[in-house]
């Protein structure tokens, strides 16, 4: 047997590229064909990439200096007069400091204003915590009107930001800084608020957003060679959830785990444990998220593996979440006894 | 900015740098927290920490943090990066030393001039002076560049005197290259006169590498080692980058 991939590109084909990118390009076509768009930014066209939106359609794209709070409530004007502004910086200035901007006025008057957010996640790297964001996610997924979406690669993020330009309401969405391998394809569909099977399995489910997605195959991919063969989720809206999605993994593979590059508190697998808590609670869920703590400065393949986001710390989360299901605790060669239940089994390392 | 940076932290900021807690400090903040390098290399010149410590910079679990980290390095007053928030942390020190009796320091805070864009920065331009905080020093990069381009084409800030002055501040404007202008504007701003000061630094980014300067461009791309040798010849230095990083290693 060896794996099924759906809908994307196994590990060997994949290219790293700037999720970035994609939304500067898909911009600048989009505003080819839809007059109301209109591109923001607060000081950081040059990082975010809409500078190419800056070059294409000048007399549409509003430069708005190091003032977020002032942008995204101008946005919300803005869109009161019939345009669709996209506005962008940072994940942690947009979804920190205007917080209340986003809360208060685009949120609670469900403004059409589309935040996409560069440098989510702590892969940002050397810039260190004051401009990592692990904290994004959670910050908008409690907004009562707000869509969130994380796309996984650069295709995702073209589709993305073509759809949130027809959909209606707020949305918010996160791109990355570094180049991130490019997993899906132009086929793959993108269906808001719908999960995207990507691996086929029932030896559990991974559920992945963003970065963390291709880190999910690189674990499905490590599991086969032991004969081991989870199912790959791309969970790439967050808000709305797919429930039905998850309730499916629930029932079909026993075990899940969910990968994301945000805190523990409030993200993808805080939403997953809730509505698994709530339907199927024999079902052991173990969410690899950051933990409570800020990371520091470094390359982002550093920050990932000292926070504990690599497909290793999935494939092993899998696998106790598999002997967790099993009614034991047998992982990578360590037997847990039974007794050992109520110690803090975080603390033991597994497998490799 | 490194010239009057010099200047204050080699002539004006009452500190120990052995004690980097003593209680009678003055304060700085580097409320434009990109500048960390600078502030690095000054608190190693005073003796903070060893010249080849610099070599970690943006390592990963170094101590000397892309923007300056107070948890991780003592010295740091407060950990900075989010723009436009400095002023009302130095604010609040310049408050806590008076309530506290200690009206003889001086807090000293820096930030960028496309940072005046943020909001807060003019909440606290107000309310330091509404406090008449006579103890509190705003030192501006005024080198009209930031990320996007020219200040003056991304957001302008002009007349920024007058925006000071109407705000109630004492206002001094100065060469930031011209270090003999730079030390009397600093010691006008000793002088209590019940307004909060801010000293609007005219400086070129890059000043003394003619193929480099006033290039907004340069704000976010680390130099090649060859362009860091290159620059280090414009300045006047004979060392080249290897040979500099070298030389640091060596002083620990
Ligand atoms: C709140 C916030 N928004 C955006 C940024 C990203 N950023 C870092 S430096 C910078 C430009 C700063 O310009 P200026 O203050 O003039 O400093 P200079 O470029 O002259 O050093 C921006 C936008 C940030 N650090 N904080
Ligand atoms: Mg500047």
């Amino acid at each position: 047997m060896s794996i099924n991939y759906r809908n994307i590109l196994p590990s060997t084909q994949w290219k790293n590229e700037l999720t970035r990118h994609a939304y500067g390009e898909t911009l600048v076509e989009l505003g080819s064909t839809n007059e109301r768009i209109i591109v923001m930014d607060a000081d950081l066209a040059e990082s975010t990439l809409t500078r190419y939106f800056r070059s294409a359609h000048p007399d549409r794209f509003i430069e708005m200096g190091i003032a977020e709070q002032n942008m995204i409530a101008t946005a919300a004007g803005l869109s009161k007069t019939g345009f669709i502004p996209f506005l962008s910086s940072y994940a942690i200035f947009l979804t920190g400091r205007a917080w209340d901007q986003c809360r208060n006025t685009v949120d609670y008057a469900r403004c059409n204003v589309k935040i996409a957010a560069a440098h989510g996640g702590i892969s940002v790297g050397k810039d260190g915590p004051s401009h990592q964001s692990m904290e994004d996610l959670s910050n908008m997924l409690s907004l009562v009107n707000m869509t969130v979406v994380v796309p996984a690669d650069q295709i995702e993020t073209r589709k993305v930001t073509a759809w949130a330009a027809e959909y209606e309401g707020p949305v918010y969405y996160r791109l990355g800084r570094e180049k991130v391998p490019t997993i899906t394809t132009d086929e793959s569909p993108f269906i808001h608020g719908k999960a995207l099977e990507v691996v086929d399995g029932s030896d559990g489910t991974i559920i992945a957003c963003g970065i963390m997605l291709s880190q999910a195959i690189l674990a499905a991919e490590l599991l086969a060679v032991d004969g081991i063969y989870p199912r790959v989720l791309n969970m790439a809206t967050l808000k709305p959830i797919d429930v039905e999605a998850i309730h499916s993994a629930a029932d079909e593979t026993g075990a899940i785990v969910t990968a994301e590059e945000h805190s523990i508190y409030g993200g993808l697998g805080s939403i997953v444990a809730r509505i698994v808590a709530s339907s199927h609670w024999r079902v052991p869920v173990i969410p690899v998220s950051i933990e409570n703590r800020y990371l520091t400065s470094g390359p982002p393949e550093d920050l990932l593996e000292i926070a504990g986001l690599t497909y290793i710390d999935i494939a092993t989360a899998l696998l106790k979440s598999l002997a967790m299901a099993r009614g034991e605790f047998e992982v990578g060669g360590v037997r847990i006894l039974p007794e050992m239940e109520k110690g803090d089994i975080r603390e033991l390392k597994f497998g490799g | 900015m490194a010239d009057y940076m010099t200047a204050l932290f080699f002539k004006y900021l009452n500190i120990k740098p052995h004690k980097p807690n003593w209680e009678d400090r003055d304060r700085f903040v580097l409320s434009n927290g990109h500048a960390s390098a600078l502030q690095y290399a000054l608190m190693a010149g005073r003796g903070y920490f060893p010249r080849a410590e610099l070599l970690t910079f943006r390592a990963t679990n170094s101590r000397l943090l892309g923007h300056p980290s107070s948890v991780m390095l003592p010295g740091i007053e407060i950990s900075t990066g989010s723009l436009g928030q400095g002023l009302s942390v130095a604010q609040g020190m310049a408050m806590g030393c008076k309530l506290a009796g200690k009206n003889e320091l001086t807090v000293y805070c820096s930030c960028g001039d496309g940072e005046l864009q943020e909001g807060s920065i003019w909440e606290a331009v107000m309310s330091a002076s509404h406090y008449k905080l006579d103890n509190l020093i705003l030192m501006v990069d005024a080198n009209n560049a930031q990320i996007d381009g020219y200040v003056e084409d991304v957001m302008r800030l002009e007349p920024l005197v007058d925006k000071f002055k109407s705000f109630g501040w004492q206002t001094i404007e100065a060469d930031g290259h011209h270090m003999q202008s730079i030390c009397e504007s600093f010691e006008l701003a000793q002088i209590r006169t019940g307004k909060p000061t801010v000293l609007l630094f005219k400086t070129t980014m890059m000043k003394g590498c003619p193929t480099y300067e006033n290039i907004p461009g340069w704000h976010g791309r680390p130099p090649t080692p060859e362009e860091c040798s290159g620059m280090l010849k414009e300045l006047g230095f004979d060392e080249t980058y290897e040979e500099a990083r070298k030389t640091l290693a060596e002083d620990c």
